[in-house]
């Protein structure tokens, strides 16, 4: 009787909602370990090789890899409620907005 | 029904516990959009002076040890895998593995600082410090590279204070068991933290140590 009323508390409205395990697993964590390992290392060679005005973009690019990687599964988001990834989407174009808008007055100006 | 429950149970034993994870999770996320706000103000200064001095920057990041900014984003790294196996471990309801991850996040992120103690200790070494005689005689985008590299490195290193002191106190609940297996989502909050502050690190390391 009394764990039928623990396990009901779930679905009662405003009683807050209770984190619950989606199939916890060691294994997938140290293999995007090991991918985070890897682009780390590449991003170190890649900078050694004279790519001239390209290195830049590389260099953002694996960087934005490596930090979809830890957003996606350290952070569950791939996993986790779609109001977060639209949140973070929010965020990214508002950050995006300002560093756009910063540049066209620079190239103006310089 | 009212029957039933005196026979059985008492009333008191119908717990209504106050919890809402997922509001907390929200919560913790809000926060982290304003750090993201905060370090993207500075990523922005970074790229609109970068834009300005091509070659100072390019000069200044010379002086930087690449070796040690890659050994500092390998620990990071590690510590934030440590911290998702702690919740993992955790989750399994094994307290002791969780807490020993925990403790290799916690010596990883002060690694880091005396990595970064030992950077910053060079740097003023080398008289590369507000008003320092070697600052004093670089060109003006070398000093607004040194500017930026101490502002964002040190406000990271603060975050990584924060963050370990964060973990502490989700270790101290774990093993009073105040957090559970079924009641993880400070610690989950207290890594979430900890990711941002590794993801801030992987955009820090190459646009500060990998320009040429």
């Amino acid at each position: 009787m009394s764990s039928n009323n623990n396990s009901e508390h779930h679905d009662q409205p405003g009683e807050g909602h209770i984190a619950e395990v989606h199939h916890p697993s060691y294994g997938i964590n140290v293999l995007v370990w090991i991918g985070l390992l890897s682009l780390t290392s590449i991003t170190v060679a890649v900078a050694g090789i004279n790519l001239g005005s390209l290195a830049l973009t590389v260099a953002l690019l694996i960087a934005l890899v490596k930090s979809m990687f830890v957003v996606n599964f350290f952070m569950h988001v791939k996993f986790d409620n779609k109001i977060i990834k639209l949140f973070i989407g929010v965020c990214m174009v508002i950050f995006i907005v300002v560093l756009i808008l910063t540049f066209f007055d620079l190239t103006f100006r310089y | 029904m009212s029957q039933t429950n005196e026979n059985t149970q008492p009333d008191y034993h119908v717990v209504h516990i106050h919890r809402d994870d997922f509001g907390s999770k929200m919560g913790l996320w809000l926060f982290l959009f304003t750090e993201i706000l905060l370090f993207g103000g500075l990523f922005i200064l970074y790229a609109a002076y970068r834009f300005i001095y091509p070659e100072g920057f390019a000069a200044a990041a010379a002086e930087l040890d690449v070796l040690l900014g890659a050994v500092n984003t390998v620990i990071l790294l590690t510590s934030s895998l440590t911290v998702v196996l702690g919740i993992v471990a955790l989750q399994k309801n094994n307290k002791k593995l969780s807490l020993f991850f925990l403790w290799v996040t916690v010596v990883c992120g002060l690694l880091f600082l005396v990595n970064k103690y030992f950077e910053w200790g060079a740097k003023f070494h080398h008289g590369i410090y507000p008003k320092g005689p070697a600052l004093q005689e670089m060109s003006e985008g070398e000093v607004m590279y040194f500017g930026l590299y101490y502002v964002m490195t040190g406000l990271h290193a603060l975050h990584i204070i924060v963050g370990l002191i964060f973990i502490g106190v989700v270790m101290w609940q774990i093993k009073k068991d105040v957090l559970t297996s079924s009641n993880f989502q400070r610690m989950e909050n207290a890594g979430l933290y900890w990711h941002l502050v590794d993801i801030i690190w992987i955009f820090l390391f190459p646009l500060l140590y990998l320009i040429h």
